[in-house]
């Protein structure tokens, strides 16, 4: 059966830099949730804007249910507009100021015809209902509303052309706790509700564990490993998702891991260290690293890990990692400009 | 990152646009104090050969025994050099100045605002091509490259006018470029074109309402300066000719005078004041009512 | 948690807007060598707080009352020069954007000389004073000589952590300092936090709105909702036996890595954001109408 979609070998660069470096991903058709997880320079949000042809590709192909969508044009292109949406990150920017909350949403729905003209204003009270609002907020200004609410009426936005497939770029990350589980919550009942596939970009494991069925983990524009959400954070395949499994703070103590660090900063995306990007920052690095890019390649049944030694990591058996305490202060890197402009 | 505390979220509905705008003058004082006075030159303009004295004296009569005297109950504002009304001249005059700043300015906007928008939305090379041609216009010092163009059209206030409105476009491109291009760069555009709503569209619907509020401000300060720039031109005899009664060109005329004989330069000066700052509240009015933010809509 | 001597106390304090509260805290300690959390959402009055006991509410139009007591003086009725003179030598503060500290169009070890300078220190003093204390962040000295941009945010954060302690600041305000952080830069600004109650037996006020960051280096916290201290204790407590409603609510709020599946809030509202049913309790079970289905482990195959 052929994915709902595909990214195939995608690398997308501004200027010298890689924001992503030869990706590959499958989504399934709904109800299915893809996790990208990563920190800033990771690529995962110019993934998620490629795959709205928001961002240019340098290589590599996004197909939609088999065909390829940089190479859609006129009333095709406006077929795949319905098909796929993407909320954004930052609730401040994500509506026009100027228009009130039914105006934008009536004018989402007379861009595809949705329904006839004169339902829309109905069908917009109908679309805020269904993402928990009182629909008398059509008649409202963002700014009247709080930051969780207007998440929520992007979200609306986002579904009243009809889409099967969502990118959701990090949608609660701006959002206060409550607020945030509130739109969570909505996410999954939509995704059941309207059999959604979606691609969630995010760097909180706890939201992937809760709506994606596989993760992938994202390095310097690369798949650092990925596979079934559960088991991936169970048991990474790599020193990468270990490390940042342990960072991540925990408000239940019993879930506290030993403390795996990282030195120093990501490297410049510019110019990538040679062999494996992490390397340098690795706990379990050996020669191999140095020099040789490691393959992402299979170390369990669904699990891809691009590591020399994931094998090892996988199994548990992995010297070398060392816990948090006791360590020599960190190698500063060389002066080295930071990336220009945001890369994730 | 957190979201500022949002005290009016959940409040009380926004009003139809009548109520709302009606509450807001309200609101806003300054802005009446504008608006009502804009409408009394207007109404002065219209209405000028009713309320002047002597209307002869704003057309080409001259009164070789009434010249330059002071301002009395007979003449409100004296007699100029040769001994016409002055009030009723600056009365006529309202139908002249403001009309030709008014003209001067739309005809800029119509030029400078879509070029603007479009260099600021579609960057590359379209930003590019007309960012250099706004450039080389604005290389020149506008009031040079006015009195060139001026000189070489016909002389008449109607080239006057053409000439300035092709100095000041390029100002108004510039700086709805720079807001056109922070606007085109925010997520809602992204969330529109992902959308698919037509580009057009985006921009004007979207773009353009985002971007054109700091050129309403300038737009309104700017009536101030083309009456000034005007009454340049018009003093170096290239737009309005005598007797025509333009408030600049009477201030121009009235300098000789100025330190024996005041009132010939005053009053006219006073006018231009007066008309350039009722458009000055008029705009800082007009951005304030035109941010939903300032609350002046709840 | 360590007893000790109380660094700053807050008493009856009242922070408002004309006639608004803003703030209403009656009782608040930070004692020695200890990491206190004010943790809340947005609108609680945490920030808020902040000011006030920097001695800055009244650069936002608000007004304070009550008492705020910095190893034991009245801070309230200090005046600003008094207040400048504690500031950053008592007590420091870091914010949430790292570059707030440091103009950009300076290198960060101007600010941090300057700073130090202005506290008294000569030129040599001052030099040694900063390298210092860059080496007990964790950072070469010579970072000092770079410019806000040439730094990433973990190490800026860090620059400001620096400068609070070249300043032999016992009580450091932390605002937000990790959330634009990515989460391994966070987990070691964390780090260093604790670093620092333990090797200098420094105070710190941490105010977030991420409880997991609270629950990983806070002694004790204090849950703060529309200006008020709904509940505080040891944070061990609090955060794993929450007796008020609006805790219990906020901790089940916080996403986990599901080994079960996973508890939902109140329903949507179909009104207001924020308002909660009052009384209504949430246990950690799955419950509720809207209780989130967890997804198949059986993904997509191959």
């Amino acid at each position: 059966m052929t994915p709902l979609l595909e990214i195939d070998g995608l690398s997308v660069r501004f200027g010298p830099v890689r924001a992503v470096d030869g990706v590959s991903l499958e989504l399934a058709s709904g109800p299915f949730g893809l996790g990208l997880v990563g920190e800033s320079g990771s690529g995962k949000t110019t993934i998620g804007r490629a795959v709205l042809r928001l961002a240019r590709i340098s290589s590599g192909q996004i197909r939609f249910e088999g065909t390829d969508v940089t190479s859609l044009r006129g009333r095709a292109l406006q077929g795949y507009r319905r098909d796929a949406q993407i909320v954004f990150q930052d609730p401040d920017n994500s509506l026009d100021p100027r228009m009130r909350i039914g105006t934008s949403l009536r004018e989402a729905l007379a861009a595809h015809h949705v329904v006839p003209r004169g339902q829309s204003a109905e069908h917009a009270r109908g679309l805020l209902a269904e993402v928990g609002l009182d629909p008398d907020f059509a008649s409202r200004y963002p700014h009247q509303l709080s930051g969780g609410q207007r998440q929520r009426v992007a979200i609306a936005r986002a579904l009243s052309v009809q889409p099967r497939l969502l990118v959701l770029d990090e949608p609660t990350s701006a959002l206060d706790v409550r607020a945030q589980a509130r739109v969570l919550g909505l996410i999954a009942r939509l995704r059941s509700e309207r059999k959604l596939s979606y691609l969630l970009i995010t760097h909180n494991f706890a939201i992937v564990s809760e709506l994606c069925e596989q993760t992938a983990v994202l390095y310097l524009g690369r798949i650092a490993e990925s596979g079934p959400t559960g088991a991936l954070l169970e048991s990474p395949a790599h020193p990468y998702t270990q490390a940042l499994r342990s960072a991540v703070p925990e408000v239940d103590r019993l879930a506290r891991r030993t403390r795996v660090v990282l030195p120093g900063d990501p490297p410049d995306a510019a110019s990538p260290p040679p062999g494996c990007v992490f390397h340098p920052r690795c706990p379990l690095a050996i020669d191999r690293c140095r020099t040789e890019v490691p393959r992402l390649r299979a170390v369990a049944p669904g699990r891809l890990a691009a590591c020399h030694r994931a094998g090892e990591v996988l199994a548990g058996t992995a010297a070398g990692i060392q816990p948090a305490a006791g360590l020599p202060p960190p190698e500063v890197p060389p002066l080295g400009l930071p990336p220009l402009g945001s890369l994730s | 990152m957190i979201e500022a505390p949002s005290p009016e979220a959940g409040l009380a509905p926004a009003l139809p646009r009548g109520q709302a705008l009606w509450r807001g003058l309200r609101a806003n004082p300054l802005l009446a104090v504008g608006a009502v006075t804009a409408a009394a030159i207007i109404v002065v303009a219209v209405a000028a050969p009713l309320l002047a004295p002597f209307p002869g004296d704003a057309g080409s009569a001259t009164h070789p025994f009434q010249v330059l005297r002071p301002p009395s109950a007979r003449h409100l504002f004296g007699t100029d050099q040769v001994g016409r009304d002055v009030f009723s001249r600056v009365l006529y005059g309202a139908r002249i100045s403001p009309l030709v700043a008014v003209i001067v300015l739309v005809i800029a906007c119509v030029i400078g605002i879509p070029l603007g928008v479009a260099a600021g939305y579609f960057g590359g090379w379209v930003d590019e091509v007309i960012m250099r041609v706004t450039d080389v216009f604005l290389a020149f010092p506008s009031l040079l490259l006015a009195l060139a163009l001026a000189a070489v059209l016909p002389t008449s206030l109607t080239s006057l006018t053409i000439a300035i409105a092709v100095t000041w476009w390029p100002w108004y491109t510039r700086l709805i470029r720079g807001q056109a291009a922070s606007v085109a760069g925010r997520a809602y555009i992204d969330s529109c074109r992902v959308l698919g709503i037509r580009p057009w569209r985006i921009i004007l619907r979207h773009v353009l309402p985002n971007s054109v509020t700091p050129l309403i401000v300038q737009v309104s300060l700017d009536v101030g300066g083309v009456i000034l720039t005007a009454s340049a031109l018009s003093f170096l005899g290239l737009g309005a000719q005598d007797p025509t009664p333009d408030w600049g060109l009477m201030v121009a005329e009235g300098q000789n005078y100025f330190t024996t004989d005041w009132w010939v330069a005053t009053f006219p000066g006073i006018a231009i004041l007066v008309t350039a700052f009722a458009f000055n509240l008029i705009g800082d009015g007009l951005r304030d009512l035109m941010d939903p933010k300032r609350s002046l809509l709840l | 948690m360590t007893p000790g001597s109380v660094r700053l106390a807050i008493s009856g304090l009242e922070v408002r807007f004309g006639s608004r509260p803003v703030v209403q805290i009656d009782e608040f300690t930070l004692g020695e060598a200890e990491i206190v959390g004010l943790a809340g959402e947005s609108g609680s009055g945490k920030s808020m707080t902040t000011l006030a006991i920097l001695g800055l509410a009244h650069t936002v139009g608000a007004t304070v009352s009550g008492s705020i007591r910095l190893d034991g003086t009245e801070l309230t009725t200090l005046s600003q020069r008094d207040l400048r003179d504690r500031r950053g030598r008592q007590i420091a503060a870091i914010f949430q954007s790292p570059a707030s500290a440091f103009s950009p169009v300076f290198k960060v070890g101007r600010v941090v000389l300057g700073a130090l300078r202005l506290h008294g220190m000569s030129k040599a003093e001052a030099a040694e004073a900063a390298a210092r204390a860059m080496r007990q962040v964790l950072l070469p000295p010579d970072l000092l000589d770079r410019y806000p941009g040439q730094l990433s945010g973990g190490q800026l954060q860090r620059v400001a952590i620096a400068l609070a302690l070249a300043l032999q600041a016992e009580v450091l305000l932390a605002d937000e300092p990790t959330s634009a952080l990515d989460v391994t830069v966070q987990a070691e600004v964390l780090d260093l936090l604790r670093g620092l109650r333990e090797r200098e037996g420094m105070s710190v006020l941490l105010i977030s709105h991420d409880l997991a960051v609270v629950a990983e280096v806070c002694d004790r916290v204090g849950v703060m909702r529309a200006g008020r201290i709904v509940e505080q204790g040891p944070a061990g407590r609090v955060l794993s036996a929450p007796q008020h409603p609006y805790t219990i609510e906020l901790l089940a709020a916080v996403p986990r890595i599901a080994a079960a599946p996973q508890h939902e809030t109140a329903q949507d509202d179909a009104t207001q954001d924020g308002t909660t049913q009052d009384g209504t309790t949430l246990d950690g079970t799955a419950q509720g109408e809207a209780a989130r289905a967890r997804p198949a482990p059986n993904g997509l195959a191959g």
